[in-house]
């Protein structure tokens, strides 16, 4: 932080520039405020400030050893042995940093000592483990932090009540759900600012709402139900939201972090961050933080070793973590979230923040796991072991009894993935499975019926064995799938219904649309519409599919787009091209039926975010006669759109008359000017006289031309 | 209609210009050997033969008989359009970026590249109009903008020289006293290296190409912003209709990394727009490498394109192209 001179330096460099150090009173130098030393270095507040958040008062490294036994001088040494022994395994200590104070009369130790590591997690890591720790059977440590001495001194001996804050009402953070036009928000993020907007459909462009640059370190988050846009900064991740403007609602406090999750009903937050190794043996160091949303309360820390968080990712050798790490499960009331370990799934409450009945659950080398979308179901999936002898299988296991509730044994396996329809009524495991000679691999479909009796079990597979595939996903709300299957570079599309019209319990194939060029697909989050996209390599091909009706309603193209996006609502899909590509960064919103909208151009574009709203509060039944009187609600919103279009182009054609007349007095000044410097362009052009430029004028001029005459006799009836 | 391919150079297009007349089209490529056309079919007429290097830009009298050319051999020659004969050698110390003859053409601005110890210059020189007294020595000699300054223009009657380059600004210099006039605005300005200027036909306002993948329209006089033209790629090029209120913008993905990507996606596409409304109408595709040169016919019934693939296209409007309604 300063530049240190010995004194032998300073007396060096005094008698270079010729000063006699004796003359100068150090004590009479005036420093600027602030100065604590002649040189200050740039970085030095940002110093200050990582020192800050290291240590409280600067003696955090620092631990207070008790109960430690009475000794008299000549077993001091021995004593102070076994103290070093045990504490320089866990750390390394300052030098002199460890200091048994002495009685002064008896000379005889006073039974604590203080410990002085070089680091504060050191220390926090041997109050830690040497807390409670047994040195003989009288003789049991009592560790603390030498700054939590400081702490619970300065609690007042008695109790007074809290201050009572008055009440400060709330913003409306539902705010934008009340726009009058219904329409519905995005964030993106390009170059250094992010921007939230509305998607003004009616009126073809995108309205502001907010901006700010450098808003966030990394990316940018909305929360499942959309209330909070989060943040993520160095010092820690930020919600914001409100009524008007984006004001910061709660900060969390988690230094370096990297990753962030919210609970799917937005009552927490999960911070992530990880430590680099810092020798060839050391190991990522990982802190998980869970805070609870509103209050920005931290709920509980999960700290160890990336190897402890890395299980079931296939990760041998470099151990990677697979985010998120905790999974939420139990639908919107954030009841349970569960995280895979060692042959272990362990669930936690959030009642307690602990695992339920203190006990996870037990499955041999369990490889991954999913939560049921709405309800505490977990699915889990175990490979196949002792080559073959033990079968892979997929469980469902019941929260919080934690009972099997239904299991399948699967062979010859090489992999598993689940699949669950947004509504929890089903569960499509995709096993791909080796043939006989184990040389190849085919995919077949299990697919769980969750909300019938004793879940019957389907097995579904592809007409032919040898396709792979590419895509798979559930109609949201709906009892329908689509699979992109294939190979080569046009790949087929067959669309599957779970019921069929006489057997209401069986898989049904609707269609197979042959070589499309698509990788991937996108359902309308209502259902009924999919967008069949070929993105990156496919050059951005679209297509959108009525599945209704069984009938492409239109292709479009958005060259190179990476991402597809429908809003809420299932009325709009934005198309994005994001930095992975160089050229024509920047977004499309289309209509659902893939009339292209508008289309705005941003360099650097990295994220493109619909708001996402609430689920409907409207019962099943309203929303039932809504569809059915669709043509009385509609003709209302129709004459709105008139309305709107007839202001729009009369906007328009103001605009564009302000603009012509703008142009015209320009060019009429020129002209102006133009006809006063004749003479002087002449006198330029030695006298010639024709200043041509003003002769050209568009003349259609028509020549006719008699190529060729022939004579014919035709014969007429 | 058709465009016209016309092929002749064997290496990248750097500069097109039309005669006064609108009959002739010269056209300058990185092949050191600047051609005239015949603008209306396209047919060769001839080459001028004695340059070395990148030939980067040329003007042509008013009386279409000498024709000034730019090399990057750090020459400028004045040749006999007629016969293709070198009349008049400017020898610099730095590769030449462009030039342009003054109103009457006594006068021509040539500007010189940054090289070695040299800083980018505009020199002004006379042009006698009988050459074997032409003199090597410049009027006057104007230092100042950073990197390489890649269009010069006269303002009205000589009084202003505009200049344009690499520092991403316009300048407006006097020409008597060479002092720097006006700048344009940094924040409402392009933000990156101006690689085209071209001025409309009265001369009045001109438009600028960048690579910030922008143009702007720019009353000469006063270094006004007027208008804006967003485009998807950088711009290499831009010209003003002398007949219609549109402008042709032309460019793409940079040369370098043009290879990592489709023709698609480079966006090789020579773009109209509305000059007043600055509202896209339409394009014109064809070239398989970035546009680099443009130019109008001065009659506006026909443009000609020049691009990196080496290729000239040259475009007769069809009828409809005058009928588009905004």
């Amino acid at each position: 932080m300063m530049k240190i001179m010995s004194d032998v330096d300073i007396e060096i460099f005094a008698q270079r520039i010729g000063v006699d150090l004796n003359t100068v009173d150090l004590d009479s130098i005036d420093l600027p405020p602030g100065y604590d030393s002649i040189t200050v270095s740039d970085d030095e507040e940002e110093l200050m400030m990582d020192e800050s958040m290291e240590f409280e008062s600067g003696l955090g490294n620092v631990i207070v050893v008790d109960n430690l036994p009475i000794v008299p001088p000549e077993k001091f040494d021995k004593l102070e042995g076994v103290i070093r022994k045990i504490y320089s395994q866990l750390g390394v200590l300052k030098d002199g940093g460890l200091w048994m104070p002495v009685n002064p009369q008896t000379k005889k130790t006073l039974g604590y000592c203080f410990i002085e590591y070089n680091s504060v997690k050191e220390a926090q890591s041997a109050r830690e483990s040497t807390n409670g720790y047994k040195l003989d059977k009288s003789h049991i440590f009592a560790v603390n932090m030498l700054d939590d001495f400081d702490k619970y001194l300065k609690v007042p001996d008695e109790w007074t009540p809290a201050e009572l804050k008055p009440y400060v009402a709330g913003e409306n953070l539902q705010k934008w759900l009340t726009d009058d036009k219904a329409r519905d928000q995005f964030v993106i993020r390009a170059h250094t600012d992010t921007e939230v907007l509305w998607n003004d459909a009616r009126k073809l462009k995108a309205d502001p709402v907010y901006r700010r640059t450098f808003w966030t370190e990394s990316f940018v988050l909305w929360s499942p139900i959309g209330t909070y846009l989060a943040t993520v900064h160095r010092q820690g991740a930020a919600v914001w939201g409100g009524a008007s403007s984006f004001n910061r609602l709660m900060r969390y406090a988690h230094p370096m972090v990297k990753l962030i999750d919210f609970s799917p009903g937005e009552k927490f937050l999960v911070t992530y961050s990880s430590d680099e190794p810092k020798g060839p043996r050391d190991t990522h160091k990982i802190l998980l933080n869970i805070f609870d949303v509103r209050t920005g309360k931290l709920m509980r820390d999960f700290r160890g070793s990336a190897d402890d968080f890395a299980i079931g990712t296939g990760g041998c050798g470099v151990a990677s973590v697979s985010w998120p790490v905790f999974r939420w499960g139990g639908g919107k009331e954030d009841k349970y979230f569960a995280r895979l370990g060692k042959n272990m799934i362990s669930v936690y409450e959030t009642k307690n923040f602990s695992v339920i009945d203190k006990k996870s659950i037990k499955v041999d080398n369990v490889m991954d796991f999913s939560w049921s979308p709405t309800d505490s179901i977990l699915a889990a999936f175990v490979p196949e072991m002792g080559g073959g002898n033990q079968p892979a299988k997929v469980s469902l296991f019941q929260i919080p009894e934690k009972t099997e509730i239904r299991q399948k044994n699967l062979f010859s396996v090489s992999d598993c993935k689940m699949y669950w329809q947004n509504c929890g009524e089903y569960l499509a495991v995709r096993v791909d499975r080796y043939t006989k000679t184990k040389k190849s691999i085919y995919t077949g479909f299990e697919i769980f019926r969750l909300k019938e009796r004793d879940i019957p079990i389907e097995v579904l597979e592809l007409e032919n064995k040898n396709d792979k595939i590419i895509a798979f996903s559930w109609e949201p709300k709906g009892n329908r799938f689509a699979i992109i299957h294939g190979d080569g570079p046009k790949p087929d599309i067959s669309f599957y219904s779970m019921r069929t019209a006489q057997n209401t319990s069986r898989v049904s194939k609707l269609t197979t649309l042959k070589g499309k060029q698509a990788n991937a697909l996108f359902w309308s989050p209502t259902g009924r519409y999919i967008i069949l996209a070929g993105l990156k390599g496919l050059n951005g091909q679209l297509e959108f599919f009525n599945v209704d009706e069984l009938e492409t309603m239109a292709t479009g193209e958005h060259f190179m787009a990476t991402d597809i996006e429908w809003d809420p609502t299932g009325r709009y899909v934005a198309t994005s091209v994001t930095t992975a590509h160089e050229m024509e960064n920047g977004f499309i919103i289309w209509a659902f039926n893939g009339k292209l909208l508008y289309r705005i151009l941003k360099d650097n574009f990295y994220q493109f975010l619909w708001r996402p709203r609430p689920p409907s509060l409207l019962t099943s039944e309203k929303e039932e006669e809504i569809a059915k009187n669709l043509k009385k609600y509609s003709k209302k919103y129709e004459a709105e759109d008139q309305d709107v279009s007839l202001l729009l182009s009369e906007q328009d054609r103001e605009k564009r008359k302000a603009l012509h007349e703008e142009w015209s007095r320009w060019t009429k000044q020129w002209k102006q000017i133009v006809d006063e410097e004749k003479s002087h362009r002449q006198m330029l052009r030695d006298g010639e006289a024709s200043d041509e430029e003003e002769e050209y004028e568009a003349k259609e001029v028509e020549v006719e031309e008699v190529i060729d005459v022939k004579e014919e006799v035709i014969l007429g009836d | 209609m058709r465009p016209i391919l016309l092929k002749g150079h064997e290496r990248p297009l750097t500069f097109l210009k039309y005669n006064r007349e609108g009959d002739l089209l010269f056209s300058c490529a990185k092949d050191n050997t600047p051609t005239v056309w015949f603008a209306d079919n396209g047919e060769r007429l001839g080459t001028y033969r004695g340059h070395n290097g990148a030939v980067w830009c040329c003007d042509v009298s008013r009386d279409s008989t000498r024709l000034i050319t730019g090399c990057a051999d750090t020459t400028a020659k004045i040749w006999n359009v007629q016969n293709g004969s070198l009349l008049y050698t400017f020898q610099f110390e730095a590769p030449v970026r462009a030039v342009e003859f003054s109103l009457g053409d006594k006068l021509a601005v040539i500007t010189s590249d940054p090289f070695i110890e040299q800083v980018s210059a505009i020199h002004v020189k006379r042009i006698e109009s009988d050459l074997s007294e032409q003199s090597a020595d410049s009027v006057i000699t104007l230092k100042g903008p950073q990197g390489r300054i890649n269009r010069v223009v006269w303002g009205p009657l000589n009084k202003t020289i505009i200049s344009a380059g690499e520092d991403a600004i316009i300048r407006m210099w006097d020409t008597e006293t060479g002092k720097l006039l006006k700048e344009s605005d940094k924040e409402t300005g392009h933000q990156k290296t101006i690689t085209s200027l071209s001025k409309s036909a009265d001369g009045s306002h001109f438009i600028t190409g960048s690579s910030d993948k922008s143009s702007k329209l720019w009353d000469t006089r006063t270094l006004t912003l007027m208008k804006t033209y967003k485009v998807e790629a950088p711009v290499n090029a831009c010209a003003i209709s002398p007949l219609l209120d549109h402008v042709v913008i032309g460019g793409g993905q940079e040369a370098m990394s043009v290879t990592t990507t489709g023709h698609r996606a480079g966006k090789f596409e020579a773009k109209f727009y509305h000059k007043i409304l600055e509202e896209e109408i339409g394009g014109v595709k064809g070239h398989f490498g970035p546009i680099n040169a443009l130019a109008f016919n001065p009659d506006g019934r026909s443009f000609s394109s020049g691009g990196e693939d080496g290729y000239v296209r040259l475009h007769h409007f069809d009828s409809d192209y005058f009928n588009i309604k905004l």
